[in-house]
């Protein structure tokens, strides 16, 4: 185990983000919601951790927590050796040098009056990366020719590019710094199918020639499965199970990892006609009043009385899968 | 079988300072009684105006239906007025729609309520009560918990789901022999999907109403459509029964994509994905002779030298428009 831990990028443990709910005048504080409550893992060098889950379970949470653009609740995240949970706020920038981030949404998240150059090498001046001009337009350009856009294109705005030119600006932005993480949160989901494909690939390519480790966050669960080495599902805030993608796939364990790759569609109408749906009931609880116990309870075939009363931990079960459910 | 709805050669076009835009360009297809049929396609290729055309809800001007003919129970819809009182009768009342955004498809200032019973009293001439009552039965049927108590709430009090689930009951609402539904499932999350397109077909059955499903997903319809019309920049390219649309795809672009979708029950390790060359045409400036030309892997010299015919037949009701006859399995 130590030797694994030595390759980790980053590893993150027991991570609590709460988010206080206050009311009234004098901002009373009236509730709280445990968007992401105890979740641990790690990502190591040249890996792949896809984070899946509906949307409200806590997974860009647990993203921006790493980012430092929230701080923890409680809990620590080591990257590359550093507690960063708890950098105070005027140390934090030198460290976001070390990790990009591509978000979802490529039309809302580039400055549509900046250059296409300037988008991609802000960082750099940010983080002072370079020295002069001449350094500064050959890097930008590098990051250019990187991503597969034309460094001739540097002079034009975010509207004159297509949704998949602008995710790969996303990307040249967030490898400016020669990150050893990114965060991906949603990177494809606002793309064309068609387009969807060649962002997966740039991603796949850079990841082998950077050696890159990525978090990938994502609601697609086929796609999450065909870019991760490992995947783990939230629900509610929680990890409820976690374990190398192939694995996942052919095994699920968690009633609510078996309900969510059930409920993807295949394109295939005869293996379609075959599979067995599983239909939840209801709906994802309120994460500011969620169940006790596990919180999957109320809607999961299986629960019994104690499920309603105690949390299951992550427990292994063998080849590093590991899933928080008492009835499996 | 008995066809419902039969879409001719329809044109509509949109005018804009740089030049016209043919959104949707001789598009041809039916539905028949009791028939779940999908409409497939990528953002931008048409599909919704297609459906609004056939609804005759397209925003005029800049859009104009310029051709073609929708033929509804014998009667040809484009000759009604748009804003005229036989179409709103059909609208609604034997046609009706599920739109793809709930939030903004729901007026917010509305209760769900007053919604639902403004299709009843418009169409069936209920009375105010009899219309409510009506209403909670039908939030009942499509799975709203506690619908007497909840019918009296705005949109906003609902989740995407539920109020997706309205929509749909108020699709239900006049009994339609039709039920559009673009995009449906597009702003919720995968275990509602599931949810929602298992009501859909529940009720389709129940009611024996027509379904077109429209969506950019191929999963979506693999499982509920029995037949699929494939349609980019405008044009259908291809059609046929569900099995060999999603088995042995003729037309390269319907090929292409069923390559570039990572899916769940891949059985190579690591498969790499194929992705489509470039970017689809802007409908202002479409490329010659055949749209998907630039982007075809297929392509042959043929397919530079003339204009590609309409669709042509290759197998039992398996219609491509294209000159290569790629018999490439998947």
């Amino acid at each position: 185990m130590t030797i694994e831990q030595n390759d980790s990028v980053v590893q993150v443990k027991n991570l609590k983000m709460y988010f206080t709910i206050t009311r009234g005048l004098l901002r009373r504080k009236v509730g709280e919601i445990k968007a992401v409550d105890d979740v641990s893992f790690i990502i190591r060098k040249n890996e792949t951790l896809g984070l899946v889950g509906e949307s409200g379970c806590g997974k860009t949470t647990a993203g921006r927590c790493i980012l430092r653009l929230y701080t923890p609740t409680a809990g620590s995240i080591i990257f590359l050796g550093h507690d960063i949970s708890t950098v105070p706020e005027h140390q934090i920038r030198p460290l976001r040098s070390h990790i990009g981030v591509i978000f979802q949404d490529p039309y809302s998240s580039l400055n549509p009056r900046h250059s296409a150059g300037t988008i991609a090498g802000r960082p750099l001046i940010i983080h002072q990366m370079v020295n002069n001009k001449r350094e500064y337009d050959g890097r930008v350009a590098e990051l250019f020719k990187l991503v597969g856009l034309d460094p001739s294109m540097m002079d034009r705005v975010p509207h004159e590019f297509s949704g998949g030119q602008r995710q790969r600006l996303s990307i040249a932005r967030a490898l400016a710094c020669s990150p050893s993480l990114v965060i991906c949160d949603e990177p494809i989901s606002a793309l064309d199918v068609s387009i969807q494909a060649q962002i997966i690939n740039l991603l796949e390519e850079l990841q082998e020639r950077l050696g890159l480790a990525y978090l990938f966050i994502a609601h697609d669960l086929a796609v999450v499965q065909h870019i991760s080495d490992r995947v783990a599902v939230m629900y509610l805030g929680r990890i409820v199970e976690i374990s190398n993608s192939r694995e996942l796939y052919k095994n699920p364990l968690h009633p609510y990892t078996k309900a969510l790759l059930s409920a993807i569609p295949i394109p295939n109408p005869r293996i379609e006609r075959t599979r067995h749906r599983i239909i939840l009931k209801g709906e994802v609880p309120s994460p500011a009043n969620p169940p006790g116990g596990c919180h999957f309870h109320p809607r999961c075939v299986l629960a019994t009385s104690e499920c309603a009363q105690v949390n299951p931990p992550l427990r292994d079960v063998g080849n590093g899968h590991e899933v928080a459910c008492t009835r499996v | 079988m008995n066809t419902l709805l039969q879409v001719e050669n329809l044109k509509t076009y949109f005018r804009t300072y740089r030049g016209i835009v043919k959104a949707v360009d001789n598009v041809s297809f039916y539905v028949n009684d009791k028939e779940i049929i999908g409409l497939v396609g990528e953002s931008g290729c048409g599909k919704s105006v297609t459906m609004l055309s056939v609804m005759q809800l397209i925003p005029t001007p800049p859009g104009k239906i310029v051709g073609g003919k929708v033929i509804f129970e014998g009667q040809d819809l484009l000759q009604y007025k748009a804003k005229g009182d036989q179409m709103s009768s059909i609208r609604g009342g034997k046609i009706a729609m599920v739109f793809q955004e709930p939030m903004t498809s729901l007026n917010p200032v509305l209760t769900i309520c007053r919604q639902l019973t403004e299709t009843l009293e418009r169409h069936l001439s209920m009375d105010t009560h009899a219309a409510r009552i009506r209403a909670i039965e039908l939030l009942k049927l499509v799975g709203i918990p506690a619908a007497e108590n909840r019918i009296d709430a705005y949109p906003h009090q609902f989740s995407g789901g539920m109020r997706q689930r309205v929509m749909i009951a108020m699709a239900l609402s006049c009994n339609p022999r039709i039920i559009i539904a673009d995009e449906p499932t597009t702003a919720v999350d995968v275990t509602t999907q599931a949810q929602l397109l298992e009501l859909m077909k529940e009720m389709v059955d129940r009611y024996n109403t027509s379904l077109v499903i429209v969506t950019h997903n191929l999963g979506v319809v693999a499982q509920y459509a029995q037949r699929i019309y494939v349609m980019y920049a405008g044009h259908i390219v291809e059609s046929g029964l569900s099995d060999d649309i999603f088995e042995n795809p003729r037309h390269p672009y319907t090929i292409s994509l069923l390559k570039c979708v990572p899916r769940l029950d891949e059985t190579i390790e690591k498969r790499k994905l194929i992705p489509i060359k470039g970017l689809p045409p802007k409908l202002i400036d479409m490329p010659e002779y055949c749209p998907f030309l630039p982007r075809c892997a297929y392509k042959i010299e043929k397919c530079k030298t003339g204009p590609v015919s309409v669709l042509r037949e290759v197998g039992n009701q398996h219609y491509i428009s294209c000159f290569v006859d790629s018999q490439e399995k998947i």
